[in-house]
């Protein structure tokens, strides 16, 4: 469905991305990990265009969207749930729902999706009319996750939507992946937290200082010494 | 003082902070959205009073198509005062934005005083919506009525648009973060576009209705009303509509009872803003209505 090849990115003088070659097939779960500043994040922003490759090929669906805007990227099917939530503040959980619908026309079906998130997070429902800056942490996950969905993508990338939450929350925040991939979603999903990312991927990337290491199907990296070793801090 | 001057008062103080309302928010709205302190906003009152002037005077039209027709033209100019002058610096350090804004502002007064000639040009005043209205003892313009039903219905459309349209969320949105809001879907250039024009066509209708109340137009006549309405919007809280339009009806309801009460003090009229907005930013520092959004990361 995504493919990227051979991506390279540059801030300044800093090559973040060094050649990264990526697929994400239609309906699977993918996930990408590594540690701290190996250029994760740059891959998701390059690939919804907030930040221009200077070198590579982004193709969705087939079409190349390299260096296409953020705005019809996101209109051709490709929602990004940035690290940090990033949540509109200042506005109400319902209006940041009503965001993410922002591109849509067809008004009986985000009355339905509107629906079926309030399902899926019974908590936002109860504050549809709370600024969003008073939700709890986790809740702003949940509402980040919501939003996103509003879109009704056909590729939802998450990145690190499990930073910071407590445990049980970020128990719950991986059974809602699961949920939503159930039900048919594509996803490209970034965590620390590898153990759990790579329990739920079929298939896995794994990203050091910008260039793509190992790769395979997320059980198999899951018991793969390396990765055991420097991102699961086990010997 | 009588009640007849009272009452003559209040009505000039709303008048007068009605026009400040209409101003201060083009101010606010594109503070809140680009983070800029558009100065050449004050100038476009100017822009909108001569364009009025020339199609009365000059072109010979009807007076409400002279009006229309400015209206339209002002709000042309700001839209494009932001693609060439704020646009290209929109990721440059937000001093360069503010230093092209009031570049912005000399050219626009200059180009007045070298077009159209540093002389002061008496405004027409179309007996159509300036008369005399005889009330009991007292008489007053039909401006004091004028003045701030326009203003009211103005007002209420924008808090409509702010508040309860998608254009108006997005705008919100925008003004906390673009980047995001982009992620969105929404085009960010259309956002502020749309901001601009909102400011702009109020400014317009606050300049012409502003001529119409002090009928005597000339290059620098937007310079003390924005900066009276630029002290109204920090007053109220910079970035929030309604506190611009509290911050305006402050402002101009103080001015006219200071005079009123105190017409010893008159001399120091234009004092008495800065002297509100200090003692507002004594003990509201982000202003009336600030924006202080809580915030959990
Ligand atoms: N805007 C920027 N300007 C300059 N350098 C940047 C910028 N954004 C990221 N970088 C650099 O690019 C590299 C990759 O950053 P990136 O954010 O993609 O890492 P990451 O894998 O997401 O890390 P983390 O797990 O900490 O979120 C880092 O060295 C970082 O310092
Ligand atoms: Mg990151």
């Amino acid at each position: 469905m995504l493919k990227i090849e051979n991506l390279e990115v540059y801030y300044g003088g800093i090559h973040a991305l060094k050649g990264i070659t990526l697929e994400v097939p239609e309906n699977k779960i993918v996930t990408l990990v590594g540690a701290n500043g190996a250029g994760k994040s740059t891959t998701l922003r390059a690939i919804s265009g907030l930040v221009s490759p200077s070198a590579g090929r982004i193709t969705f669906k087939g079409e190349d969207i390299t260096g296409k805007k953020t705005v019809d990227i996101v209109k051709g099917g490709i929602t990004l749930i940035p690290e940090g939530r990033r949540i509109f503040a200042n506005l109400t959980v319902l209006e940041n729902l009503k965001m993410g619908a922002y591109a849509r026309k067809d008004k009986e079906e985000i009355k339905k999706d509107m629906g079926k998130i309030f399902e899926l997070f019974p908590r936002l429902k109860e504050r549809e009319w709370q600024q969003a800056g008073t939700l709890s942490g986790g809740e702003q996950q949940m509402l980040a996750i919501g939003r996103a969905l509003m879109s009704r993508p056909q590729l939802l990338m998450m990145d690190e939507p499990s930073l910071g939450l407590a445990p049980l929350l970020v128990k719950e925040v991986f059974n809602i992946i699961q949920d939503i991939y159930n039900q048919g979603m594509t996803i490209l999903l970034i965590e620390q937290n590898a153990a759990a990312a790579l329990q739920i991927a079929d298939y896995g990337y794994v990203l050091e200082t910008g260039r793509i290491v190992l790769e395979g199907p997320g059980k198999e990296l899951a018991d793969n010494d390396e990765v055991r070793r420097a991102y699961l801090g086990k010997a | 003082m009588t009640l007849e001057t009272f009452l003559q008062n209040i009505a000039n103080g709303i008048s007068l902070g009605s026009l400040y309302a209409l101003i201060a928010i083009g101010y606010t709205m594109v503070y809140g959205i680009i983070r800029l302190i558009n100065f050449a906003h004050a100038d476009l009152l100017m822009v909108a009073s001569y364009a009025a002037f020339y199609g009365i005077l000059v072109f010979a039209l009807p007076w409400w198509v002279s009006f229309l027709l400015a209206i339209v033209i002002t709000t042309i100019l700001g839209i494009s005062i932001e693609k060439i002058a704020y646009r290209p610096l929109r990721d440059a350090p937000r001093i360069s934005a503010l230093i092209s804004a009031i570049g912005v502002s000399f050219l626009l007064e200059n180009l007045g005083i070298v077009l159209l000639g540093a002389r002061p040009k008496p405004f027409p005043r179309p007996e159509e919506v300036v008369w005399n209205i005889h009330l009991g003892g007292i008489s007053f313009l039909s401006l004091a009525i004028i003045i701030p039903v326009i203003t009211l219905v103005l007002l209420i459309a924008v808090n409509l648009i702010v508040n309860k349209t998608n254009v108006g969320i997005a705008m919100r949105a925008v003004s906390r973060d673009f980047e995001t809001a982009s992620l969105m879907a929404v085009d960010v250039n259309k956002v502020v576009v749309t901001t601009f024009a909102v400011g702009s066509g109020l400014a317009a209708v606050g300049g012409i209705m502003w001529s119409l109340q002090y009928p005597q137009i000339d290059p620098l006549m937007g310079v003390f009303p924005g900066l009276k309405c630029f002290i109204a919007a920090v007053m109220g809280g910079i970035g929030s509509v309604p506190g611009a339009m509290i911050g305006g009806f402050i402002l101009g309801m103080g001015e006219v009872m200071l005079v009123g009460l105190m017409p010893e003090l008159s001399g120091y009229r234009d004092a008495f803003a800065f002297v509100v907005l200090i003692l507002i930013l004594l003990f509201k520092p982000g202003g009336i209505l600030g924006e202080h959004v809580v915030e959990k990361v």
